[in-house]
């Protein structure tokens, strides 16, 4: 029974394993790059969830209400403002610019806040399980797994039944000639950038209230997040989903049979996925 | 007509560079203790720079794991010296020779992503043997492990002959290193290289087998790599899983020192690391503030002259301290009209 609880667990763990990877699997999508500082932008997140919640006296949950328009507003402007600059066939200059912005992130974040290890309280909330046949359910990494659920259903339903969607498609496959057909590229990557710092920031809110987390933990999550991606397929978000709750399943029962086994069993159940399958369970388009 | 490697400028350097080098092997006997650790510290940077450099700016591979190595390099010389009882002049290499050998099933294993996931799985698999590291309970396990008096002294008896010896050691690796890189890119290989750094697809229609050629950059790089992990914590002489891969310290700072000084260019790890250590000298009790500072100017940089540096002196004055590009000379002055 205990394994199939951590099963059960793993399984709702991946919905925020997903939270992380959807921001990374969209921006790849859309404009083949990849964020280096995506796991310092989940903690900074939580940082502004934290910042809200206590300065305004309300619940994390709340807090979101302005941590996501806030995130997604920082990432159009970062796009405009810096990451355009580096968009080309080179892979050197994007890859580079948000590593030193991961860098910078994290110890802005050190100096505002110090290393000390910091939680978004979030009351009953915490505590609060659902018992059926045996066994318990969190409300919260259930509410965690139904958000990510409907957050890239979401995305699915964006990318293929709305104007922007279709701008995020055309762009996707063919950037000059969608800019020939009247899209403004540069527009279309800020809200693509400002969309997955969206979700990052419902990612960073739910991170802070599950664990504790301190300014040097965005590396961990953007491996995370990279493995469910990787995992999923490039370009397919619901693989991402799946890859997501693969790595949570791995660690839930790799900390089962070891607690210091919990984090190596999700990078090695990746390894083997990419031995095996290198293109990921459900590939949609070339890296 | 004829075609020539070398210049003035690179003849000159090759002078002044041998009189540097033959000034610095007296080094233990003209600088104090600390001088000679520093200098030890900024060869090694100019080693892993210089490695890093080979990798990202020549052969494509933007690595944001090395510190993969410098750890493995690290444990495995900490191993070979006190659970093997292998001397410590002969573990280095040894541990050289692990790492290439561990890089060979990791490269076959990431190759398979491209561009930034490379990357990123290079981070993986630092972390996957940080983990194993830390869980390696021989090896001191979370906590760590230190080089014991008896096996240190087999070095030498006295401390200053140790603390020189060691200095010698960063200093041979340093011109190991450079000189490898150096010989690498004048070679056949090394030709590929920059013709697939170029253009990937000229490159595969001539016939370079693309895979091959990085796979070889990778390996190579690995093994030097934990040779100059295996001296740093010779110097250290206490190991712990978080400072051996720390990414800060053996990728963050590498990658900033080369973007800065000039990448894809052999004079730009050396000059990065010059102005790094300058910087760092005169700005360490900044702490964070200094790695914010170096972050937004390593953007800056990229965003503003990508070629860093050297790549702005060299667009100004021609200069090439290492003879790599070919020129011509001799060629009768074109007839103006």
């Amino acid at each position: 029974m205990e394994w199939v609880n951590a099963v059960l667990q793993g399984t709702l763990l991946g919905g925020l394993y997903a939270l992380f990877a959807a921001g990374l699997s969209l921006i790849f999508g859309v404009m083949r790059l990849v964020n280096i500082a995506h796991g310092d932008l989940i903690v900074l997140a939580a940082y502004l969830g934290l910042t809200i919640a206590v300065g305004l006296g309300i619940h994390p949950l709340l807090a979101l209400a302005i941590v996501v328009p806030v995130m997604a507003a920082l990432g159009y402007a970062l796009q405009r403002g810096i990451l355009n600059r580096t968009m080309g066939d080179d892979i050197l200059p994007p890859l580079l610019v948000t590593f030193g912005l991961s860098v910078i992130i994290q110890n802005a974040l050190l100096m505002g806040f110090s290393a000390d290890p910091q939680k978004l309280q979030a009351g009953d909330l915490e505590t609060a399980s659902l018992t059926a046949g045996g066994l318990t359910i969190g409300v919260l990494p259930f509410l965690m797994f139904a958000t990510s659920v409907a957050v890239i259903g979401g995305l699915q339903w964006m990318f293929y039944h709305t104007a922007l969607g279709r701008a995020f498609r055309a762009t996707s496959d063919r950037q000059d000639v969608a800019q020939l057909m009247g899209l403004n590229r540069a527009h279309v990557f800020g809200l693509a950038m400002a969309l997955s710092l969206a979700v990052t920031g419902i990612a960073g809110v739910f991170l802070g209230i599950r664990t504790s987390f301190d300014p040097s933990i965005g590396g961990s999550r953007l491996i995370f997040g990279f493995e469910a991606v990787i995992i999923g397929g490039l370009g397919n978000l619901w693989g991402t989903l799946a890859g997501g709750v693969i790595i949570g399943i791995a660690q839930a029962v790799g900390g089962q049979i070891h607690p210091s086994l919990q984090l190596l069993a999700g990078h090695i159940v990746f390894l083997v996925i990419l031995a095996v399958r290198p293109r990921g369970l459900f590939p949609k388009m070339e890296g | 007509m004829q075609v020539t490697r070398s210049s003035p400028a690179s003849r000159a350097a090759a002078v002044i560079g041998l009189l540097i080098v033959i000034g610095l092997v007296a080094a233990p006997w003209w600088a104090g203790r600390a001088d000679l650790r520093l200098m030890g510290e900024i060869f090694l940077y100019v080693s892993l720079a210089t490695l890093w450099n080979l990798l990202a700016g020549y052969a494509g591979l933007v690595s944001v794991g090395q510190q993969a190595y410098v750890g493995f390099g690290g444990y495995a010389f900490f191993a070979l010296t006190m659970l093997a009882g292998i001397p410590i002049l002969l573990a280095l290499p040894l541990a050289a020779v692990a790492g290439a050998l561990v890089a060979i099933p990791v490269a076959t294993l990431i190759f398979r992503l491209r561009g930034a996931y490379f990357a990123i799985g290079t981070w993986v698999v630092a972390e996957v043997f940080r983990l194993i590291a830390a869980q390696t309970p021989a090896l001191g396990g979370g906590s760590g492990a230190s080089l014991s008096a008896d096996i240190v002294k087999t070095l030498a008896d006295s401390r200053d002959l140790r603390e020189a010896i060691a200095f010698w050691l960063a200093l041979g690796v340093m011109i190991l290193t450079v000189g490898a890189a150096f010989l690498i890119l004048r070679s056949r290989r090394g030709l590929a290289l920059t013709a697939i750094r170029d253009n990937e697809l000229a490159a595969r229609s001539l016939g370079i087998d693309i895979w091959r050629t990085k796979f070889f950059v990778y390996v190579v790089t690995a093994g030097m790599t934990s040779l100059v992990g295996g001296l740093i914590f010779l110097q250290k002489l206490r190991i712990s899983p978080d400072a051996a891969f720390s990414a800060n310290d053996w990728t963050a700072f590498v990658i900033f020192i080369v973007v800065i000084g000039g990448i894809g260019t052999l004079e730009g790890p050396i000059l990065g690391t010059l102005i790094f250590f300058a910087l760092r000298e005169t700005m360490a009790e900044l702490g964070t503030i200094y790695l914010i500072a170096l972050g937004v100017v390593a953007i800056a940089v990229m965003l503003k002259a990508p070629t860093g540096l050297w790549g702005l002196i060299r667009a100004r004055t021609g200069a090439e301290l290492f003879p790599l590009s070919r020129r011509v000379t001799g060629l009768a002055p074109m007839s103006r009209k």
